[in-house]
């Protein structure tokens, strides 16, 4: 009786978990990248412990700094490879498998029912697939390698209705940036979001990632998408195990929206993701760089919805795509795709983030403003002094065509 | 815990992104994030040891980096007050044992001011008032006693 999040972490905690309640629940897999495991594997040192819970729900990709862009980076990587060598982690991707969320997805780990922990904001993926995945830190993720259970406070749930099909132009990025406007950024602090109508039912798994994806950004705990024939689909042969869908059941709501989906394509502008505007007012606005990846939106979808206004078209501002996965980008390769964003101009990347943080490989000079596809527009994020505006791969696609903001429908 | 310090005033939404930028984690020297704390905001961020960090709604908001309350901790920070805070930054506050406190004292102070916290008891003084905080559950108030997650959980063995 409650919320997906409910029943999800009652299950795991072994008892009845209430929102506001806290909890001790299981945790069926742990995800840490680069960027966070040093610190994960430094604390669990510091803990005094020399043994992992479960090395076979361990999953470590290499994606935010690869392939290492410095003797530190490439230092760090050397001492988790060993660490993970010696602590007989199972699931250890190294440079170049991809961006951990798309990873975590592609290889059957995120599963309705589970509880899937990252330690990494964007954790709120998981949700694509009726997973509770949220976002811890380093110590976090340590006491979980250590005991494979960690404290949740039981999150009150918003329910978030949208009908309709998408107009032309109109991605699931745009829903999700439609959701933050009117959300806000802090509108879900401390709460998890569940997603319905016949939009999202007739969205596509990755469309689904995306807009869980952006949950984080409006401060939740969770996104979550409710289990249907397309996540069976997509995890058949692919699940890690076998699985169990969550539903709500006679769910109390703290709060409810209701969204139309007749929206025109948005933009989020520097430097708060809830700064959304109509593409049409914000056209035109002179741009460096345009980025299309990330987990958010460095999909084969994506990628191909780019293609489709980049054919046989020239980009007029360098234009970087950034494939989330090998198996997305093997998929570029073989569709053509590839070949059609080279052809147009654009520079395609090694699959991983890239410089979404600002840390690696097209990262911005100061003055520079960026279109991207990713999903965070903060102050410096990309360079100190750099602005960027997130928008779908079609409005990158379109603005990267102008070297200016531009409308995708012009395009299709 | 009590504290008792010099205000430093920052508005809502304030990102861990501006808190530690994305370039200062490839270190293994943490206690050198703290020269760089607060830069995307503020390039004379120059807290005295002890000082407080006051802030509107939803700090800490973004990234999972617990090098974000790292950083305020090398800083010299003491404690944060803010009228809330992102999920994700408030359970890496503890765990790295970096007080934070829940009051909406935004409006009261300017930097410079002086406030006082009285963790234990929910209470922050500010601008001549008192105000009420949200309390932190006990056992949460213990892993901030012990100093973080790392030692408590030492503490515990």
């Amino acid at each position: 009786m409650g919320t997906i999040s409910e029943e999800i972490l009652g299950r795991a905690a072994g008892k009845k978990a209430c929102a506001g309640e806290f909890v001790i629940a299981r945790v069926d897999y742990a995800m840490s990248h680069d960027g966070t495991s040093v610190l994960a594997v430094k604390a669990l040192k510091e803990m005094g412990v020399d043994k992992v819970w479960d090395p076979s729900r361990i999953i470590i990709p290499l994606d935010h700094l690869v392939p290492a862009n410095n003797e530190t980076t490439a230092l760090l990587h050397k001492e988790l490879r060993e660490w993970a060598f010696s602590h007989g982690i199972v699931h250890f991707y190294d440079v170049g498998e991809g961006i951990c969320h798309q990873v975590m997805a592609e290889k059957g780990f995120a599963m309705p029912g589970k509880v899937v922990v990252g330690a990494d904001s964007h954790s709120c993926t998981y949700g694509a697939f009726g997973a509770f995945g949220t976002g811890v830190g380093a110590t976090d993720m340590a006491e979980i390698y250590a005991s494979g259970k960690l404290w949740f406070r039981v999150p009150e749930t918003i329910k978030v209705t949208i009908d309709g099909g998408l107009p032309k132009g109109v991605t699931a990025k745009d829903v999700a940036l439609h959701v933050i406007k009117h959300v806000k950024a802090d509108g879900a602090a401390y709460k998890a979001l569940e997603f319905y109508g016949s939009t999202i039912s007739e969205m596509s798994m990755a469309g689904r990632m995306t807009l869980c994806n952006m949950a984080i950004e409006m401060g939740a705990k969770a996104g979550i998408v409710p289990p249907d024939a397309r996540t069976e689909a997509y995890l058949e042969g692919r699940a890690v195990e076998p699985y169990a869908p969550v539903y709500a059941n006679d769910a109390s709501y703290c709060d409810e929206y209701h969204f139309d989906s007749r929206i025109s394509p948005l933009v989020a502008c520097p430097f708060e993701v809830d700064n959304v505007h109509d593409v049409e007012e914000v056209e035109g606005r002179h741009i460096d760089q345009v980025l299309i990846g990330s987990c958010t939106n460095g999909r084969f979808e994506d990628l191909r919805e780019a293609a489709r206004i980049l054919d046989g078209r020239k980009v007029k501002c360098r234009t970087l795509v950034i494939p989330a996965s090998r198996g997305v980008m093997l998929e570029a390769i073989s569709s053509g795709v590839a070949a059609t964003l080279l052809k147009a101009g654009a520079t395609i990347c090694n699959p991983g983030c890239g410089p979404c943080l600002g840390g690696h490989m097209g990262v911005l000079a100061q003055g520079e403003a960026c279109m991207s596809t990713t999903n965070r527009n903060f102050r410096g994020r990309m360079g100190k002094g750099a602005e960027v505006y997130l928008g779908s791969p079609l409005t990158a696609a379109a603005t990267a065509i102008e070297g200016k903001i531009a409308d995708p429908r012009r395009y299709l | 815990m009590k504290f008792k310090g010099r205000a430093w005033k920052f508005g809502d939404n304030v990102d861990t992104d501006v808190i530690i930028p994305g370039k200062y984690l490839r270190t293994t020297d943490l206690r050198s994030l703290g020269e760089h704390a607060m830069e995307g905001l503020d390039a004379g961020f120059k807290p005295a040891p002890g000082d407080i960090i006051v802030a509107g709604k939803n700090f800490g908001c973004g990234s999972s980096r617990e090098q974000a309350p790292m950083a305020l901790k090398y800083a010299g920070i003491s404690c944060v007050v803010a009228r809330s805070f992102a999920r994700i930054f408030f359970r890496n506050a503890i765990n790295v044992g970096l007080p934070i406190v829940e009051a909406n004292i935004c409006d009261a102070v300017e930097s410079g001011d002086v406030v006082e916290v009285d963790l234990d008891n929910g209470i922050v003084k500010a601008g001549g008032r008192e105000y009420e905080s949200t309390r932190l559950p006990e056992f949460l108030q213990d892993i901030l006693k012990a100093g973080g997650l790392v030692a408590y959980r030492r503490g515990v063995r």
